[in-house]
This record gives structure tokens, sequence and C-alpha cells, in this order.
């Protein structure tokens, strides 16, 4: 929570920009952590008329639905199935992994890869596959347990890699038509890949940007950032977050994710498949893949539940409540997408903080 | 080092070495030393409350407490919550085949003390064995009686639009606590579990007995999902005030790594309290006056409503807070 200094900080940058909006403006918040936080510091309603949208920057909520599929088949596979919380109750095409475990499959959840990795040590004769799903924040993590694995030879020990690279996300939005004004670039992400590494936002694409942290002087900050930049009509890429992000990014982690993954196409819920946008596993990892060595369903898999509109939200066309489903068919206990059930999912996120409209009485 | 056996659970030689080697010697109520099948109380004056809870927390031992403790605190603490005065704990140990005598020696000692030192006898027990792999390590059940204290009217018909919401310390500790040595979370902290009985506390406060409403101890779902049964039984709403709530920075911080929201937290020491409005910065004060109240605060109040919680930010936005949808933090207590 804020200290005095920085709640008095606050207040004058919500000032500020109150005052400053020209009538309303679209700015997405790309990172699905800065959408949940935008909602529990309970910043929408103040920032009204300026409309602030949710992007694909929740790696559950992005994950294809044939991936779902294929991590939820390794659970009934008889494998160990290690995998951060959030994807538990994320439905597949016909079931989830909180199902799977019900019926008996052994589902773990871990905090850390390398917790997935004392799993593997402690259960030698059985495989133990971690559900990788992030971007550039949790992979080189997943780089790490997959090298001490081979290190250590942890032969049961698999990657099964849903993860995906920030920036070919970011072309696929801007180039397709959208009405954005501008952009609030991941903090977490950009700490890896680096401020200058995303100047092609503005450069390229005109978009006014800033890298913002996760409190609420930081977004604050941003987001006045940004509207500065729009009212100037002088579009940029700014740090607003340089307490923990540099212009070139964390090097040492960069060579981690070269040294362990080569770049492919991927499949994205909201934007179908981006090329050169995944993460996969380099031959020399390759007894370590899940993807290579267990036999997984094939096919296409419906991007999404009949009527659920998790893609338009992760492109940011549409808000949560603007989609027919949300608080009613769909559910947190019963979710029809993954934007309602995880953690960083932009419609559990409206669900828990801003569903009850009307503001209570001061 | 010993271990138990499956025939220390079988009723003969082994059974009644376990009983009288180790129960017996830490509890010494009267009526234990009997060995009869129930034990003999003296009539109480007034209504009995009578209330049951098992623990299960993974691991038994934590910062700050260990399963023994927390099985005295958590019943003693439910008692107090309906409105008693608690007095007799009956405890029954389900131990897994090859736990460490000396671990259930520590635990038995634990919660012998516990009991002690919040006046609360045991009075009564019993114990049984499951082969390796059916339990993890043990299980305690605690029965507690208590006399109904006819001061204390509680209930959610009796809280009214106005009154205030007190919590009687920092939310989120026992959490933070029992999640920091869970297989699987690597990270370290400071935090120790919030785990007591809160008899003194409560009844260091008897002279505002008249003025308190309800009282409910937030343990599994923490302060949010607490407030909500609340709002929802006595259908009016609760705005809490982000900046009252008391937190600390470890939790805090623990918390925002995990993921988690401090208000939804497990909490074995803490009490809400819902007080006449008139009366509730005197009760605040009071409870400050208690070692285990030091950090009580005022933390919102109710209003006419539909049954709704909601969280007022520092920077003054409103937010709901909603019943918490299913976090993967089982046995925690």
């Amino acid at each position: 929570m804020l200290s005095g200094i920085e709640l008095a900080q606050a207040q004058q940058l919500l000032a500020s920009i109150q005052k400053k909006l020209p009538g309303q403006l679209a700015i997405m918040e790309v990172c699905g952590t800065h959408t949940t936080a935008i909602s529990k510091y309970g910043l929408r309603p103040l920032l009204e008329p300026l409309r602030l949208l949710s992007g694909p920057g929740c790696p559950v909520c992005v994950t294809a639905a044939g991936d779902l599929d294929r991590m939820i088949a390794l659970a009934g596979a008889g494998c160990i199935v290690a995998t951060f919380g959030d994807l538990l109750r994320v439905p597949g095409s016909k079931t989830s992994l909180e199902q799977e475990q019900a019926d008996g499959a052994d589902v773990r959840i871990v905090y850390s890869p390398l917790d997935a990795l004392k799993i593997a040590a402690n259960n030698r004769q059985r495989p133990v596959v971690f559900l990788g799903v992030g971007f550039e924040t949790t992979a080189p993590a997943m780089a790490l347990a997959v090298k001490q694995a081979k290190e250590r030879g942890l032969t049961n020990f698999y990657l099964y890699s849903c993860l995906k690279t920030v920036v070919p996300a970011l072309h696929a939005l801007l180039a397709a038509p959208h009405g954005l004004d501008g952009l609030l670039l991941p903090g977490h992400v950009s700490s890896v890949i680096g401020r200058q590494a995303q100047d092609f936002v503005a450069s390229l694409y005109g978009m006014p940007a800033a890298v913002v942290g996760f409190g609420e002087r930081d977004i604050l900050l941003g987001i006045a950032a940004v509207v500065r930049m729009i009212e100037e009509g002088k579009p940029g890429v700014i740090n607003a977050y340089p307490r923990v992000v540099r212009e070139e990014g964390n090097l040492l982690a960069q060579k981690l994710l070269a040294e362990t993954f080569n770049i492919a196409a991927a499949e994205w819920r909201g934007f179908g498949v981006i090329p050169a946008s995944g993460y996969v596993l380099k031959p020399e990892f390759a007894g370590h893949d899940a993807a290579l060595l267990f036999d997984l369903p094939h096919g296409a898999v419906p991007q999404e539940q009949e009527a659920c509109r998790c893609g338009d939200v992760l492109r940011g066309a549409i808000i949560p409540t603007e989609c027919a489903l949300f608080a009613g068919r769909c559910l947190p206990l019963t979710p029809l997408g993954p934007c309602m059930v995880s953690s960083e999912g932009a419609c559990a996120a409206y669900y828990r903080y801003d569903r009850k409209k009307g503001v209570a009485p001061a | 080092m010993k271990r138990v056996l499956l025939a220390h659970g079988d009723g003969g030689l082994y059974a009644a070495a376990l009983i009288k080697d180790l129960f017996l010697r830490h509890f010494r109520h009267a009526e234990l030393g009997r060995l009869s099948d129930a034990a003999l109380l003296s009539p109480v004056d007034g209504r009995l409350a009578v209330t049951t809870d098992s623990f299960v927390v993974q691991p038994p031992f934590f910062p700050g407490g260990d399963i023994g403790k927390l099985s005295v605190c958590g019943t003693v603490n439910d008692l107090l919550a309906g409105g008693a005065q608690p007095l007799y704990l009956a405890v029954s140990f389900i131990l897994e085949e090859g736990l460490l005598l000396d671990e259930l020696e520590a635990v038995v000692v634990s919660l012998a003390d516990t009991a002690r030192s919040c006046g609360v006898e045991v009075v009564a027990g019993d114990t049984k064995v499951v082969p390796r792999g059916q339990a993890d390590k043990l299980y305690i059940t605690t029965t507690g009686i208590g006399r109904a204290d006819e001061r204390l009217l509680l209930g959610a018909e009796h809280v009214r639009p106005g009154d205030a919401v007190i919590l009687s310390g920092t939310a989120g500790d026992h959490g933070i606590a029992v999640l920091s040595c869970r297989t699987g979370v690597s990270f370290q902290t400071q935090v120790v579990s919030d785990c007591a009985p809160l008899n003194g506390l409560i009844y260091a406060i008897s002279p505002y007995f008249s003025s308190l409403r309800w009282l409910r101890d937030p343990t599994r779902g923490g302060v949010g999902a607490t407030l909500n049964e609340l709002a929802e039984r006595a259908v009016l709403d609760i705005v809490l005030e982000e900046k009252s709530l008391p937190v600390r920075p470890e939790v805090r911080a623990a918390a925002e790594l995990l993921g988690l929201d401090p208000l939804y937290l497990p909490n074995e020491g803490k009490m809400i309290l819902v007080a006449k409005q008139e009366a509730a910065a005197e009760v605040c004060l009071a409870l400050r006056e208690h070692p285990l109240g030091r950090e009580a605060e005022i933390i919102g109040h109710l209003e006419r409503g539909t049954g709704s919680v909601w969280l007022r930010t520092v920077l003054g936005g409103t937010r709901g807070v909603e019943m918490p949808a299913g976090l993967p933090l089982p046995r925690i207590c």
C-alpha cells in the first residue's frame, strides 16, 4: 500500500489526468497483471471517461484451446502434472485439469518450475510434466529448470511449452484495425526484454506507449505519460518504471532464453497463429520436451466455447462486461472462457472488483 | 527413534502404555485419570455451548505454532465467537503409523500448554492409528464445551446499519506462515502464525459486551469471506477502508508474490467484532490494551444495501470484495 508521500503523489497524478482527459480516449493495458491491479485499486471509475482496455498479456488467457486439451490429456495419461494454480480450472474443450484431478489424475500446484524439478527428483520412476505457460517473465525460470534437469540427469522431467513472446503479439495487435490511442506496456516482461525493444510501437505504428510498473502511483504515472503524448501528438515509448526496467533489459535472462529455446509460430487465443511468437525447446533438450515425447491429441479444436468472447477481450475490442455471458452463464467457478478464471484474466478482475455498478456513498 | 505402531491403536498393552506414558503425563484432569468411557462434569450455570472442529494442517509444525496449539485455538475461538466462555475440551487423535513418538509428544505438550494457558481443561480423549499412507502424520479433532455468556447477544440478525466492523489485529499472518513452509513454495519469510486462543482478549473487553452485536474468527477464507457471510445473512452492505486494514508489510509482500490477497488469507488468532457505532472507538482502544489486540482497527462499517462487501481504496475508488472462488490453499487449518 502507498506511503503518505506516495499517496499524495498518486492523488496529484490522478487529479492532473482527470483535468487533462480530452474526451473519450482508449488506452490498452497490455498486461493482465495491470488489468487486475487497475481493478483492484478501484481506478477505473476514477479515470472515467478514459476507457481502459485489456490486452493479450494474460498468459493463461491467450493459451489456445488445443494446447489446453493437450495439457489436460497429459494429466489423464498417468503423468504427474505440475502447474501454476491458475491453469487448474481453465476449461478445455471437454474437461479441465481440476476435473481430471477429481477423477484421480495427479495434478500438483507449484509456485515455481524448480519446485516441479523437486517433485521429479522425488519420483524418479514417474514422468513429471511442467505445464509451461507464460511470457518472458516466467520463461527464464523454466529454461533454468530444463537445464538443471539435463545436468542432474532427471530424465523423467518434461516441459510442455506454451511459452510465448510478447513483441510479435504487439505487432499483430497494432497491424490490424483497432481503436486504441495508447498502450501501457508490461513492466515485468519489459524488465527482461528492455524498453528499446518496444520502440517500434511508436516508430512503426505511431502509438504512444509507456512501460509501467504495478503500484497505484506507477500505473497513474504511466497513464499520465501516455495522455501527455497523445495530447502533444508526439508518440514515443517512455520508461515509466525505470527502477526495474533498463533500456536493454536483462541480458542474462535473454541469454538463458536464447540458449534453451528456439522461436516458432504459436497459436494465440483471439489472434490465431502468430509467426515467430512461441518458445520451443532446442533439439539438445528434446529429451525433456513433452510435446515430442507424449502421444497427444492433434487436430483442430474450436477456439472458444460458442458465444465466449475472450478473444475480443484479449484484443481490446470489448471490455468484459460487454460479453453477453459475463456474470451470467460464465462465472468464476463455472467459467466458459479462460479470462474468467485466470488470476490475471480481465473477466475475473471485472467480476471480482468492477461488476457492481455505482459507488458506495462516502 | 520410536514411532507410532499400528499396535498403539489396538486397545491392548501398547495403547495402554501410550495413554499412561504420554497422554496422561500431559493431560492432568481427574476425570481423565479415571480412564472411564465418559467424563462426568459438574453442572454449569446457564446454557451450554458446544462446537467441534477437525485439524488437518499440513505441515503439522509451522512458524508460530503446530497442530496441537491450533486445535485448541480454533475451538476456543469458535466458542467465543458463539458468545460462550470456553470451559472444556475433548480431543481426538488420528495417528499415521510411523509417526515419530517425539513429534506426537511435542504436539501433545503444545496442546496441553495452550489449553492450560487459556484456562480450558481437557476432559476426554481418544486415539486411533491408521496404516501408513492413510493419514498425513496426525489429525486432531477437538470438541469444545462452554457456558453461554448471557451478556453477549450475538448474531447477524442483531447487526444494524451504522455499526462498526473491528478487526483485532493484522490480517493473513497464519496463511502466509503455513504457506511459507509448504512443499512447493520456495520462499522464506519471517512471518509467524498468529495462532492464539482469544478468551483473554475477549474477556478483557467484557465491560463492552452489551455493545457487541456479532463476533467471528476469520479463519478459512479470511476477513473477505467471513464478512461476505455476514453481509449476506444480514442483507446489509459492508464498506471497508483499505487504509485502515492492518496487514504486516511482510505478509503483504509475500501475498503479492504468491498472487494472493491478504483479505482472503486465513487467521487463527484474530476476531472480527461488530460493535454499536457509538461504542466502537472505545472497544477498539480496549482491545489495544491487551497484548493480542495491540493492532486492532476499525476497518469499516455496515450500511443499508443488498448484502455486498465493498472496499474503499486509498485513492478513493470503491471496488467489490467478492466471496473467494476456490483458492488453491487446502489444509491450512
